[in-house]
């Protein structure tokens, strides 16, 4: 990272300090914020908060490693989940994969070539009764069916 | 929100518990349980563990430490509690109300064998080919419980690549149980803050940020992990095999030096209680084992507080007199593991570290000019060996700036516990050992050097040195038996002030060149303070930068390890507060029952001076043989 980019970052997280407090609680919504806007929680970002938290920086990585939807390296710029538990799965989880992984041409755990779109499963995303369902970053869709997924996906800019 | 200062280094969390009655008398300040239908009476928030105990019923534990806070996660210490659905964990439950305990019903003990056998299918590893065998708490629970089948299996592959990137610490994670005995060590009792769980459920680890290896990250290399460790998980990096090499060629001339520490635990690993000095025992099993010269360390530890009293004197007198800026208060910079954490946590504090090697290393610098010009042996020929209580001190030998002999000054660091095996494997039962002397040039020690290993030791050693020098009176006078009681004991941080009078003495002829006299601190008052554990050191320096008290003490002395060198990382497992109260009581035995105790009358630091160091204390050459440097690493990992 170049200098000028960590000065930035320092700035950013001090007013998400002073934005979320500087308590140990201020952590994960603190994380949440830098995610979402880099898709990832870089180096430099989790030593800085540890510092500002007065915490140990292997203290914020090991909160980021428990959390699937926190992640140390870069992602695509949409993270699609697709639901893998056992409703979703009877529903037809498995025809709704098979067809965003064609439409994508990567496999799960993969992110494409232009960075735009990592492919993932999750698990139980609460939405059972209308399975299959995924997530892309915050936005859920439900009742998929393969075609329906490939045109959500086409969507996305 | 309350400010924190930028340089503070992280504080860790508090452990919960329940504040116990300050008046027990009070009504309900004391509760009456029942343990295995025996009644007793305990403080309100006593935990069923704390009850067990005062009731004479052994509850095994495995991730309970006796340093540590609470954790719980073992569920080894599990027991029966009347009226509640489950089991509980003993170490865990503070007692509000009288309940009914029982600790050892048929579910318990099942209980107890089923979480012992499930923490074994995880576990990779044979025990004899272990560094830890027969002590080992996890192979002591199986035996105790009889697990003798592995009722969920056994790992037949190591899960885990070990980490030997640290020249200190080894790290197996296939052998973890996660008793996260060493996170809340690294976290809670040193604030150092390398170790963490990662990942979560069956993925679960302890490891580093970014998973870096050790050598990467902010680690100190105290070892005190090493010392709460149940198993074999983290252990130390043993150079034994190249030392028996260099034992058996017979072109090497090998020489150690021992430790004040090693000497006072050692006999803990050969079945005596601790609290036995094994000094003069060691000497014969080490020729025994074939070392050719045995040198006690303490004779550098004379030669330390020499150079790091000089220093203290010439900063005080160019802050003093000529009004120079000078870093002030100095620190102390015998504990490699201090030296580590300051340079990542205080780099612009290091100007107030003092330039004085630790003894180990003015030993290996000595031993390899003075020493080796003296008996006329090649330096490169020298093997020097230094047993010390300390993991860091493996770290401290091979850093590239101790190489002021031309040779690397000391080769290799050996902890009490790698040295207990080598006198094993050489058929030697130390305690049956007869008594002999230290080898020459050296000679014998002081008392003062021998306190090095207890914390607030190096700060006496040099009070009994430096009031002798100013004031030209004996410190019998000033202190009882020249023991500094208010130095002594286990408090977290320590604090002294020595007024210096309006009589002041002549100055010695030793610091002739350095001073013209000591009008300079007539009225003065000399401030003192002594912090053992990092967690303690980082108070003090929190307070430092806030311009509090210590911003105005002339001389700290920082110990990384709680103890000091006693509690040291490479000291026979286990170690616990009253371990550690019994090894001090051995050190300061054995510095009464001396008749040198003080660094600046030892005969032999005086010939070193005028044979060796001509100059005197800080000149030239001592520069360079017995002083050092050191590097900035800060806080931030690339």
């Amino acid at each position: 990272m170049l200098v000028m980019e960590k000065n930035a970052m320092t700035e950013e997280i001090e007013e998400l300090v002073l934005k979320y407090g500087n308590q140990r609680s201020a952590l994960i919504p603190i994380l949440q914020d830098i995610q979402r806007k880099y898709k990832h929680i870089p180096d430099f970002a989790q030593q800085e908060i540890a510092r500002l938290l007065d915490i140990h920086p292997v203290e914020v990585f090991s909160v980021i490693s428990f959390y699937s939807f926190l992640n140390t390296e870069p992602k695509g710029k949409y993270i699609v989940r697709l639901c893998q538990t056992i409703s979703c799965d009877m529903q037809g989880k498995a025809a709704v994969a098979k067809a965003i992984e064609r439409e994508l041409g990567i496999k799960f755990g993969e992110t494409t070539r232009d960075s735009k779109v990592t492919l993932e499963y999750a698990n139980c995303v609460g939405m059972c009764d209308q399975g299959p369902a995924l997530i892309i970053n915050e936005r859920v869709y439900s009742k998929l069916t393969p075609e329906k997924a490939v045109q959500i996906l086409n969507e996305l800019k | 929100m309350e400010s924190k200062g930028d340089f503070r280094a992280p504080v860790s969390q508090t452990p919960h518990t329940i504040e116990k009655p300050k008046d027990t008398t009070t009504i309900g300040g004391m509760i009456t349980v029942e343990v295995n239908e025996k009644k007793i009476s305990v403080p309100l928030g006593t935990t069923i563990l704390e009850a067990c105990k005062q009731a004479g019923i052994t509850v095994p534990t495995l991730c309970h430490h006796q340093d540590l806070c609470v954790a719980g996660v073992c569920r080894v210490c599990v027991v029966e509690v009347e009226g509640m659905r489950t089991l509980q964990a003993s170490c865990a439950f503070p007692i509000t109300s009288p309940i009914k305990i029982k600790t050892s019903s048929p579910i318990v003990r099942k209980a107890r064998k089923h979480v012992i056998d499930l923490m074994l299918s995880e576990h990779y590893g044979e025990c004899y080919s272990c560094v830890r065998n027969g002590n080992c708490e996890l192979q002591d629970l199986a035996k105790e419980y009889g697990v003798d089948t592995y009722t969920f299996g056994h790992v037949s592959k190591p899960k885990y690549e070990v980490d030997n990137s640290s020249y200190s610490v080894i790290r197996d994670m296939s052998k973890c149980v996660l008793c996260k005995r060493c996170v809340r060590t690294c976290i809670d009792l040193q604030e150092v803050g390398v170790l963490e769980a990662i990942d979560r459920g069956d993925k679960t680890h302890i490891g580093t940020f970014l998973e870096k290896p050790l050598a990467d990250v902010i680690c100190i290399n105290c070892g005190q992990c090493i010392n709460r460790c149940p198993t074999a998980a983290l252990r130390a990096n043993d150079p034994s095999d190249v030392i028996w090499d260099a034992i058996d060629d017979p072109n090497k001339h090998v020489v150690i030096q021992t430790a004040p520490s090693p000497r006072a635990a050692i006999g803990e690993e050969f079945g005596l209680g601790a609290g036995h000095s094994m000094t003069r025992e060691l000497n014969t099993a080490l020729r025994r084992i074939g070392f050719d010269k045995v040198f006690d360390t303490n004779f550098t530890a004379d030669l330390t507080i020499i150079e790091e009293g000089t220093e203290l004197i010439l900063r005080l007198y160019k802050a003093l007199v000529k009004k120079e800026a000078v870093a002030l208060p100095q620190f102390t910079s015998c504990s490699p593991g201090w030296v580590k954490f300051i340079e990542h946590y205080y780099p612009e504090y290091l100007d107030n570290l003092s330039s004085a090697k630790s003894p180990q290393q003015m030993f290996g610098a000595l031993i390899k000019t003075f020493y080796a010009q003296k008996m006329g042996i090649d330096p490169a020929n020298i093997v020097s060996v230094a047993v010390m209580p300390c993991s860091a001190k493996k770290f401290e030998c091979n850093r590239p700036e101790m190489n002021d002999s031309g040779y690397k000054d000391v080769d290799y660091g050996l902890t009490t516990r790698e040295l207990a095996r080598m006198i094993k494997e050489a058929g030697i039962n130390l305690p049956e050992m007869p008594k002999s002397n230290f080898d020459n040039p050296f000679g014998e020690a002081s008392g003062a050097g021998l306190i090095f290993g207890a914390t607030g030791g190096v700060m006496e050693a040099a009070i009994r040195s430096v009031v002798e020098f100013v004031l030209g009176r004996k410190v019998e006078d000033i202190f009882e038996k020249a023991n500094v009681i208010p130095l002594r004991g286990f408090d977290g941080i320590k604090y002294m002030e020595i007024p210096i009078g309006d009589v002041v003495g002549p100055v010695p002829e030793l610091l002739k060149s350095l001073v013209p006299n000591w009008d300079w601190l007539k009225g003065a008052t000399l401030k003192v303070a002594v912090a053992h554990g990092t967690a303690n050191a980082k108070k003090i320096m929190d307070d430092i930068i806030a311009g509090g008290k210590f911003s105005e003490c002339h001389f700290i002395e920082f110990m990384a390890c709680p103890g000091g060198c006693l509690g040291g990382g490479g000291q026979p497992i286990p170690t616990t507060p009253e371990i550690r109260r019994l090894r001090a009581q051995a050190i300061y035995a054995e510095d009464e029952s001396l008749e040198l105790r003080k660094s600046h009358e030892n005969p032999y630091v005086a010939k070193i001076y005028k044979e060796f160091l001509t100059e005197g204390p800080c000149s030239h050459l001592s520069h360079k043989l017995l002083h050092t440097h050191y590097v900035k690493r800060g806080r931030y990992i690339a």
